[in-house]
């Protein structure tokens, strides 16, 4: 059972190929833009590596970079054959190649399918990837004279600024976090000394935010200490003042970014596929057709191209067979098998 | 004697027509990043402008935008000129055209140059409205209620945190100015009031500064009231804490950004005026060396072309005669009661005999 049969006349095999000429090329471009849209998406996540626990994600980039590189040599090698297509001497050389070619291209064609899914599928990965990364950066803020973690103040600041977020899940995380070091404090004085009492841990805890917290919208000069006393302050709510600092979460707001960013690449990706999926139907259509041609005298007849010659499961055993040899001989035979053969031979 | 004269073959001659073709386009990109390096410095001046006071500071991208599009027009217009030249028949069509289009040419050049030097020549218009209008915008921080100047606020926190500055010329800018609106002191504390009767006009001022001074790269949390207080808080010294606050003033951190974008931008501006200089003396030689052959008659001569016929100072001569003789075409000789004709020879034919007729008495 044929798929895909079509009659293709001199004229149209021309016209094939001619087309297959230009959207090879332009497949090509897609596989450059492919790579560069995944490194571009690796120094993002690189750039935030602070605030993130697990490298799980930097999957998708990876993915995205490899498969950018193979689409570019793929639709080179598509472009070459293309261009041998009509010259009835030189396009059986490329007949060997042609069976490995296909499967290896259908294979990247299919990654590039799984780079798309899996940057939705990575979303929970990123989640609590980040959460278990900031609550570390939190907690560690006030350790700036400790080695390997003194610059966590200075990455939550600016993420903090950058972002217009404050703490992990909203701001109320950093009331649960001491955050001002016991080098800063005076331990002289009786309302340090009162509050570390007061706490089970011995820790210095208040309801302030760091000054990247405030927002720079905000009509009043930033209120950073004693937030929720509304008598410490003049003509202050606390629960209806919005504009003080950032509300939000840091967490939401970088998958937010993240997911934004990998949404618009994987559209971007999904129409490279189509490209690819196409020049690779066409490309079958096209050998198939000059195959057909191949020992005639005359060149400008009709024939017959298809893009798959049995049926679609008969096909993928036949690509398969190969491929499953390989894995049973490298599996070892029992004991009994090979004394039952030595008792035989 | 002729300036600089090349002799020219016909294959030399097409050649430089097609090197010229090429250049000719090549210069109409060069005249889009003209537009484009116009179009960016007057963005980045527009982004700006609340912090800026009027000065006349957009005449230096508006010229570059000018200068720009009319680049790529008359580079275009070169372009097919030098494609046509290759073909002496098609030279004909332009060959009145060339010198005045290479004189326009000319003196367009110059406005390249003018605008590639005045790129350099802002640093002190810019050093004057940047700290006025600096010294308004911190003048006007706390007014977010007043319509017109609410957005202050946001745009000095934002300025300050983008390119780590504090005030004016420094943080203690800040000192001096009532930057917390009376809006929120509450005039009831006596803290408050003793400090507002301290002052001679009644303004609140304090050793404080805005969030957005706080440098992040402090390893302790930033300290923005009662900076110069050392006993309010726990081992400081104001005198030597550097990484508390940002030390640079935010004119000095403006100037240097925009003079770093001016002298790019002023050398980008000079290395294509060279360019458009050198095309233009391609297409002068082009231009007198096909001359040459028209002069001659025959097209596969070898020819000489020049930059000027005569030398520097009697081309300059023979000009200026010409530009006072275009002056003086217009003058009436009163000499002759204004007739022109009244000194001229008869030349007119009075039939076979040639006799003039005698002119008939009036009768009175």
């Amino acid at each position: 059972m044929v798929v895909g049969k079509m009659k293709l006349t001199f004229q149209k095999r021309v016209k094939l190929v001619q087309g297959l000429g230009l959207l090879s090329w332009l497949a090509t471009l897609c596989g450059a833009i492919t790579f560069t849209l995944g490194c571009f998406l690796k120094t993002e996540f690189r750039r935030r590596s602070e605030v993130m626990d697990n490298t799980d994600i930097h999957c998708v980039p990876n993915t995205l970079m490899i498969v950018g590189l193979a689409s570019m040599g793929i639709n080179y090698f598509a472009g070459r054959i293309c261009q041998d297509a009509l010259d009835a001497g030189r396009f059986p050389r490329w007949k060997t190649f042609l069976k490995p070619f296909y499967g290896c291209s259908i294979f990247v064609t299919t990654l590039m399918l799984i780079a798309v899914i899996l940057s939705y599928v990575m979303k929970g990965s990123l989640e609590s990837s980040l959460k278990i990364g900031l609550k570390n950066g939190i907690r560690f803020y006030k350790d700036t004279d400790t080695p390997g973690r003194c610059f966590q103040k200075q990455t939550i600041d600016h993420l903090q600024m950058e972002f217009q977020c404050c703490g992990n899940n909203d701001y109320k995380d950093w009331f649960e976090v001491q955050w001002i070091s016991n080098r800063y404090l005076d331990f002289s004085s009786k309302e340090v000394k009162d509050r570390i009492k007061s706490n089970v841990d011995g820790r210095y805890l208040v309801d302030g935010v760091p000054f990247s917290c405030c927002n720079p919208r905000s009509p009043r000069p930033c209120i950073q200490y004693k937030i929720t006393n509304n008598t410490a302050h003049y003509n202050y709510d606390h629960h209806t003042e919005e504009l003080n600092i950032f509300i939000g979460g840091c967490r939401e707001a970088l998958v937010n970014y993240y997911m934004g960013l990998m949404n618009t690449i994987g559209g971007v990706v999904l129409s490279v596929f189509l490209i690819q999926s196409s020049v690779l139907a066409s490309l079958r259509l096209l050998q198939t057709s000059m195959e057909a041609v191949a020992g005639q005298e005359n060149v400008e007849i009709e024939t017959e191209g298809y893009l798959l010659e049995k049926g679609v499961k008969e096909t993928l055993m036949e690509y398969l067979d190969p491929v499953l040899k390989l894995m049973w001989l490298n599996q070892v035979t029992s004991p009994e098998d090979t004394g039952t053969k030595n008792a035989d031979s | 004697m002729a300036v600089l004269p090349v002799k020219f073959t016909k294959t030399k001659r097409d050649k430089l027509a097609q090197l010229l073709w090429v250049l000719n386009w090549i210069s109409v990109v060069t005249g889009i990043i003209l537009f484009s390096l116009g179009v960016f410095l007057k963005v980045e001046i527009n982004k700006r402008q609340d912090l800026m006071a009027e000065r006349q500071l957009q005449s230096v991208p508006n010229l570059l935008i000018s200068v720009g599009l009319i680049a790529c027009g008359i580079n275009f217009l070169g372009g097919k000129i030098c494609y046509d030249c290759v073909d002496t028949s098609k030279f004909l069509r332009w060959k009145l055209v060339m010198l005045p289009y290479i004189i326009c040419t000319f003196f367009f050049t110059l406005s390249i140059l003018v605008g590639g030097l005045m790129c350099y020549s802002l640093h002190g218009q810019l050093e004057e409205s940047l700290g006025l209008g600096l010294r308004e915008a911190m003048r006007y921080y706390k007014d977010t209620d007043t319509p017109g100047r609410c957005f202050l606020k946001r745009t000095v926190d934002l300025l300050q945190i983008q390119f780590q500055c504090c005030g004016n010329e420094g943080h203690r800018d800040w000192f001096q100015i009532q930057w917390i609106s009376n809006r929120y002191l509450d005039m009831s504390r006596r803290e408050v009031v003793d400090r507002l009767r301290s002052n001679v006009e009644g303004k609140y001022l304090m050793d404080g500064v805005p969030f957005s001074c706080c440098n992040v790269n402090s390893p302790r949390p930033c300290i923005q009231y009662q900076t110069t207080n050392n006993s309010a808080h726990f081992n400081y010294d104001y005198q030597t804490e550097e990484l508390n606050l940002w030390m640079r003033g935010c004119r000095q951190a403006l100037l240097d950004y925009y003079t770093d974008i001016l002298h790019s931008i002023g050398l980008t501006v000079l290395i294509i005026w060279l360019f458009e200089l050198s095309v233009l003396t391609g297409v002068r030689y082009l231009q007198t060396s096909l001359e040459n052959v028209w002069r001659r008659g025959d097209p596969e001569c070898e020819s000489e072309g020049w930059l000027l016929e005569t030398s520097f100072v009697a081309t300059a001569r023979t000009n200026f005669n010409i530009i006072k003789n275009l002056g003086k075409f217009n003058q009436i000789n009163t000499a002759s009661n204004g007739d022109p004709n009244i000194d001229r020879p008869s030349t007119a034919h009075y039939g076979p005999d040639n006799v003039p007729p005698k002119s008939t008495p009036i009768a009175s």
